[in-house]
């Protein structure tokens, strides 16, 4: 391996950033993997791009809007039928505070 | 006389309409070869048999009824498990949407409906459409019927297994680094990854929305492009989608490629590139040439970086979507009453998630973090930027770019997926028209110890036309596109 690009610490800070659990064997593969491939990513400063600007998305497509005039939507019982937990016409959250 | 379920949509149609079968016997004939073979082969996740017979029946309705028929009139469709199908569930190869019910169709699902295609079913694929072999799926990998040890590509490897398996007569899939292709490459299907913005992506489960189009796939040129020609055209329900005129693309299809220009960009045919695969690819330049076209080799030097700039634009969207899944409108959700909202929404994404998806979130998080932005995310973006100029600065020149589609031959289930690097290495050929948003498709084009080769046509952005005319003409004097695996 070549040189060490991200820690473990710093894939757990990562992951906890990204709400993703990860189990401690997993930090360990992760952080390799990540090594691995992120020397590989090192190959985009082999290329000078200081005067060149970003390309966001290809289309020529700025700002699309529509009408604001209300539409037929979907129902709110089907809005809610994917929830697994609901209580009295809400989504029913983890305890935020 | 060939069996319903070997004919090409156009012959399946035009049968139902004269009446020489009902579309209700062809559905079961698909129907029985699916029960027959994706026992191995798992090309679907989910088979909408009643549905479809259901279907069938209202086409064969119509059709004593002498009522109009749509262009697809009683055609089995599959279609890759990220597009929202309402009332059938969604799954996206994912535990996190395993029992997740659409409350609407995407667009391209409402424009095959109204020209009556039937159904069949929901294909198997990488999770949330991560990967190069539909192996990091939750439903279990499928399997090449070229080769039941080997990998169909991926990550529509469903739809492409299922179209080669006759196990469905078209399908759609979805390319956001090659997903498309590289499936239709390694089972021999013409697939097509068309212009960013031709294809609606209403209804289709976001990966990295700036480089991904859902596109066709068939057994030949002729039903993709026909495939095509329904499920293109503008979509107020998706903001990125292009404003022109609807088009036939059938009517492009002609056998001449008098006075193409091709260009061969040669950092295609690196050393990376299997020799078979080169040599392949060759032998169908040159036979282009014989038909009349002629070929230049060219140098594309921003090529030689799209694969790591490919990788950091596709995590990084990939981090921002998928951070949608906290499990409480829809989606996975163990959390249990009293938990904190940081613990039980980290839980459901560990659990929901395979291996690679929170790979590619984490590193996505990373890329877009403070102090790493410029470096990797604004980076990636402008070497985007200089793939782009060097594609239009070529383009001048040349009608099509050819190249093969993936750099090696199919290869064996479990051979690379522990090593995440190894299998984004396989993209290295296919990222460059997602970056630039160019059409390109896969055509087969040889085969390698009995496993398939594809070869790639990449256009102008919006001229598929040439692209499909080029694919047809190499097909018309051809027969790699005739040849099917002996599955029974």
């Amino acid at each position: 391996m070549r040189k060490r690009r991200i820690t473990k610490e710093e894939v757990e800070h990562v992951a906890w950033l990204a709400h993703i659990e990860l189990s401690e064997e997993e930090k360990v593969t992760f952080t390799e993997q990540f090594n691995e491939i992120l020397n590989y990513f090192e190959k985009i400063d082999e290329t000078d791009t200081e005067d060149v600007p970003p390309t966001y998305h290809v289309l020529d497509l700025v700002n699309v809007y529509r009408g604001d005039e209300a539409k037929e939507s979907i129902t709110r019982e089907d809005a809610f039928r994917n929830a697994s937990k609901k209580e009295n016409g809400f989504f029913k959250a983890p305890r935020i505070v | 006389m060939p069996k319903p379920h070997e004919l090409s949509a156009r012959e399946v149609t035009a049968k139902i309409k004269a009446q020489e079968f009902k579309a209700e016997e062809y559905i079961q004939s698909i129907l029985s070869r699916e029960r027959k073979l994706d026992g191995e082969i798992n090309a679907y996740i989910t088979v909408t048999d009643e549905e479809a017979l259901n279907a069938a029946k209202t086409v064969d309705k119509r059709v004593s009824e002498k009522k109009k028929l749509g262009r697809l009139a009683g055609v089995a469709i599959a279609i890759k498990d990220n597009m929202c199908t309402k009332g059938t569930r969604t799954t996206c190869a994912s535990k996190m949407l395993e029992n997740f019910i659409p409350p609407y169709n995407a667009t391209v699902i409402e424009k095959l409906i109204g020209e009556d295609a039937v159904i069949i079913g929901k294909t198997n694929m990488d999770e949330f459409a991560m990967g190069t072999t539909t192996e990091t799926s939750y439903s279990g990998p499928t399997r090449n019927p070229w080769n039941l040890a080997a990998v169909p590509g991926g990550s529509s490897g469903g739809s492409a297994a299922a179209l080669m398996a006759e196990e469905a007569t078209l399908a759609l899939g979805s390319d956001t680094g090659g997903s498309i292709r590289c499936p239709a490459s390694y089972c021999s299907v013409v697939g097509l990854k068309p212009t960013y913005g031709l294809v609606s992506r209403y209804g289709l489960i976001a990966y990295a929305n700036s480089l991904e189009q859902i596109g066709p796939m068939a057994r030949d040129v002729c039903d993709c492009a026909a495939l095509l020609s329904v499920i293109s055209g503008y979509d107020p329900m998706d903001s990125t989608s292009a404003n022109l005129p609807q088009k036939d693309y059938t009517n492009y299809l002609r056998d001449d490629v008098e006075g193409l220009r091709i260009g061969v960009p040669t950092e295609f045919f690196g050393e990376g590139t299997d020799d078979e695969v080169k040599k392949s690819v060759w032998d169908a330049i040159y036979g282009f040439e014989a038909l009349g076209a002629a070929y230049e080799e060219v140098s594309l030097s921003s090529l030689e970086f799209s694969l790591a700039a490919y990788y950091i634009v596709a995590m990084s969207e990939a981090s921002s979507n998928l951070a949608r899944y906290d499990g409480l409108r829809y989606g996975y959700n163990a959390s249990k009453d009293g938990s904190d909202w940081s613990t039980a929404y980290s839980r459901n994404r560990r659990i929901g998630f395979g291996p690679e998806v929170r790979r590619r979130i984490i590193l996505g998080t990373y890329a877009l973090s403070a102090g790493y932005y410029n470096r990797y995310y604004l980076k990636a973006l402008k070497i985007r930027t200089s793939i782009r100029r060097d594609f239009e600065e070529v383009f001048k020149k040349f009608d099509v770019l050819m190249a093969p589609t993936m750099p090696i031959p199919p290869f064996k289930i479990g051979e690379k997926i522990q090593d995440p690097l190894a299998l984004y290495m396989c993209d290295v050929l296919t990222v460059p028209a997602n970056l630039t948003g160019y059409p390109a498709i896969s055509i087969p084009c040889g085969f390698s110890d009995g496993l398939p080769i594809g070869l790639q046509i990449i256009g102008k952005p919006f001229d598929e036309g040439t692209v499909l005319r080029t694919a047809y003409t190499f097909e018309k004097n051809t027969d790699f596109h005739k040849k099917r695996p002996k599955l029974e």
